[in-house]
């Protein structure tokens, strides 16, 4: 078989990208699209031209590193499936195919088709844990799970946070990522302690990423490699309310407030920002013994 | 490629200020989340679908005649009494109405500049393949909504526009809905934008009521459905007035 591929190349996060076309011959049909962008590569290589950063690790549908979207659809478009197990016979032979990363505020490209999916780190950081003694294990059955509970938060579980959902999402909404890490702990007994608390956390942290909001459209459940439903955000939907409405001791802690983004200032004042910021880097480098943290 | 992770992460953190912030009321940080915002879109949606659908069988009196759609308008302003003073319903009626609508409007115009801002880069190819036409006007929709709601008030309530001078009587509804009506381009824009609205309450009851967690992967299908059958009554409720007295059918 052979392809037309329409490649998103950008050599860094501050260079200005663009589309490049490479024909990509030999392809048979069993090869999984990374093999083919590996052909590719290897081509590209032997003509001493750089070749197409993508990201990739397990390549059996499991680590979620993998995605990008061809043709306009995360992952390709067949259902339930990552781009590494995704087939090239799920193509026609002498197809044109655009590929192109994902994209979204919080996730800046870092080189052609591979992205920064830390926001999605910073949402886990937030919540997405359980506080719990790691002495000796406990006995089995100990803590007893309902069979639905735990079929619930396997579901969940499965999300592999590969960033899909948000690069579908027209809004570039993490709800569907959020909810499933949600859900997977909040049904859980052993998540029931710090419930609100997580939601709140986790639900504030989506919008402090400059994630956008859910208008229900459904793009990112078509997309989801693991079939992730959107009944999990109308469940994370429940629980904030949830958390607002439970009487607390002590009020729930928001992790940390922005002003609101709005659509003029998220260009220029990007790049003003991260100017002051290296600035500021380049000061406290500067000042102290120890390198400056790169994260905030 | 070591230094080149190094700017990449100040790229992708640097763009705000972070500040730790406890916000002492429950109901204040609801509303500061995204998802709070959109509960509240969902709950004064219900209040304003419910309006919606009780307005349109109202509406549906003007085919028994003259004397009971004005009997009705009337019964409207006299309903609780005497513990009531007249009118008084009404505008307790008016008033939730109208900070429903405050709230709805408010959530939906911060949560789309969030939503324009989360994606600054536009993709070059996109092809959706899961949402409805109805789920995409639902913000131009809203706008169109609105300026019809304002344009209806002036005309239907209080009489400002598209009548003759003495042509509009206060509680006279059967004439001034007759009158009104003649005029072709009011009608049609009164349909134009009862279609509208039909689209927004297509996408938007059965968006509620995932919102508020209804929804589950085996009911989709029955929401969906019985979602736009509500939107589709209520267009052809509503659309029936202005398509008969248009017709001759009520003269
Ligand atoms: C300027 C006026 C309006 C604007 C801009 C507006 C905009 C919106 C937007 C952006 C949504 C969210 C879409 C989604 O989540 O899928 C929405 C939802 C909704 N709207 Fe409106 N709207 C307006 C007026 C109205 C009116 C007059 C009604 C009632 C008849 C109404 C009923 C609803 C309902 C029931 C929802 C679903 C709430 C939810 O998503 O949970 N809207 N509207
Ligand atoms: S919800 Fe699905 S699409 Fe989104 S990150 Fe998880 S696995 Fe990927
Ligand atoms: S490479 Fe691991 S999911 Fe695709």
């Amino acid at each position: 078989m052979t392809f037309t591929l329409k490649v998103w190349r950008q050599h860094s996060a501050d260079e200005p990208g663009r589309f490049v076309s490479y024909q990509v011959k030999n392809v048979t049909p069993d090869m999984s699209f990374l093999e083919m962008l590996d052909a590719l590569n290897e081509d590209l290589i032997s003509r001493q031209e750089p070749p197409v950063a993508f990201e990739h690790d397990c390549r059996e549908g499991i680590c979620g590193s993998c995605g990008f979207l061809i043709n306009g659809v995360a992952h390709g478009g067949q259902r339930g499936t990552t781009v590494c197990q995704l087939a090239m016979r799920f193509f026609k032979n002498g197809d044109a195919l655009t590929l192109e990363p994902w994209r979204a505020r919080a996730f800046p490209v870092i080189r052609d088709l591979i992205v920064n999916r830390s926001a999605f780190d910073r949402i886990i950081q937030a919540g997405g844990f359980i506080s719990a003694p790691t002495g000796t294990a406990p006995a089995a059955n100990a803590i007893l799970v309902p069979k639905e509970d735990a079929d619930t938060a396997f579901d969940a579980a499965a999300c592999i946070g590969c960033g899909a959902c948000v690069a579908a999402c027209p809004n570039a909404s993490a709800m569907l990522f959020t909810s499933a890490k949600i859900t997977h702990l909040n049904s859980l007994p052993q998540g029931q302690p710090q419930r609100d608390q997580r939601t709140l956390s986790m639900v504030a942290e989506m919008r402090n990423e400059l994630f956008g909001s859910c208008t229900n459209h459904g793009e990112c459940e078509a997309v989801c490699p693991k079939r992730i439903p959107l009944e999990f955000i109308g469940k994370m939907n429940r629980d904030l309310m949830r958390a607002a409405w439970h009487w607390h001791r002590e009020p729930l802690v928001i992790p940390s407030l922005v002003q609101l983004p709005s659509a003029e200032d998220s260009h220029e004042q990007f790049h003003e920002e991260v100017r002051i910021h290296e600035e500021d880097q380049a000061h406290v480098e500067a000042e102290s013994p120890e390198p400056a943290a790169t994260r905030r | 490629m070591a230094s080149n992770t190094n700017s990449i992460s100040v790229h992708s953190t640097a763009n705000v200020a972070r500040q730790r912030v406890a916000v002492s009321h429950g109901a204040l940080a609801f509303w500061h989340t995204m998802i709070g915002k959109k509960v509240i879109m969902a709950v004064t949606g219900v209040v304003l679908v419910g309006f919606v659908v009780a307005h349109m069988l109202g509406n549906l009196k003007i085919f028994s005649g003259p004397d009971e759609i004005n009997a009705y308008s009337r019964f409207l302003r006299e309903v609780g009494s005497p513990e009531l003073a007249y009118g008084q319903l009404l505008w307790i009626v008016r008033t939730v109405l109208l900070i429903c609508v405050a709230l709805h409007i408010t959530a939906a115009v911060q949560l789309s500049r969030m939503s324009w801002a989360a994606r600054p880069v536009k993709y070059d190819v996109k092809r959706n393949v899961e949402t409805t036409f109805a789920a995409r006007m639902m913000r131009w929709g809203g706008v169109l909504v609105v300026a019809f709601i304002i344009f209806h008030l002036l005309h239907l309530t209080l009489g400002a526009i598209g009548f003759r001078p003495g042509q509009f009587t206060h509680l006279a509804v059967y004439l001034n809905v007759t009158a009104a009506f003649k005029v072709w381009p009011v009608a049609l824009f009164y349909i134009v934008a009862m279609g509208a609205l039909c689209l927004h309450l297509d996408h938007g009851i059965w968006s509620m009521l995932q919102t508020l967690g209804w929804n589950t992967a085996r009911n989709e299908k029955q929401l969906k459905i019985a979602s736009r059958a509500i939107a589709v009554v209520v267009f052809l409720g509503f659309s029936s007035v202005p398509v008969s007295v248009w017709a001759g059918w009520l003269h």
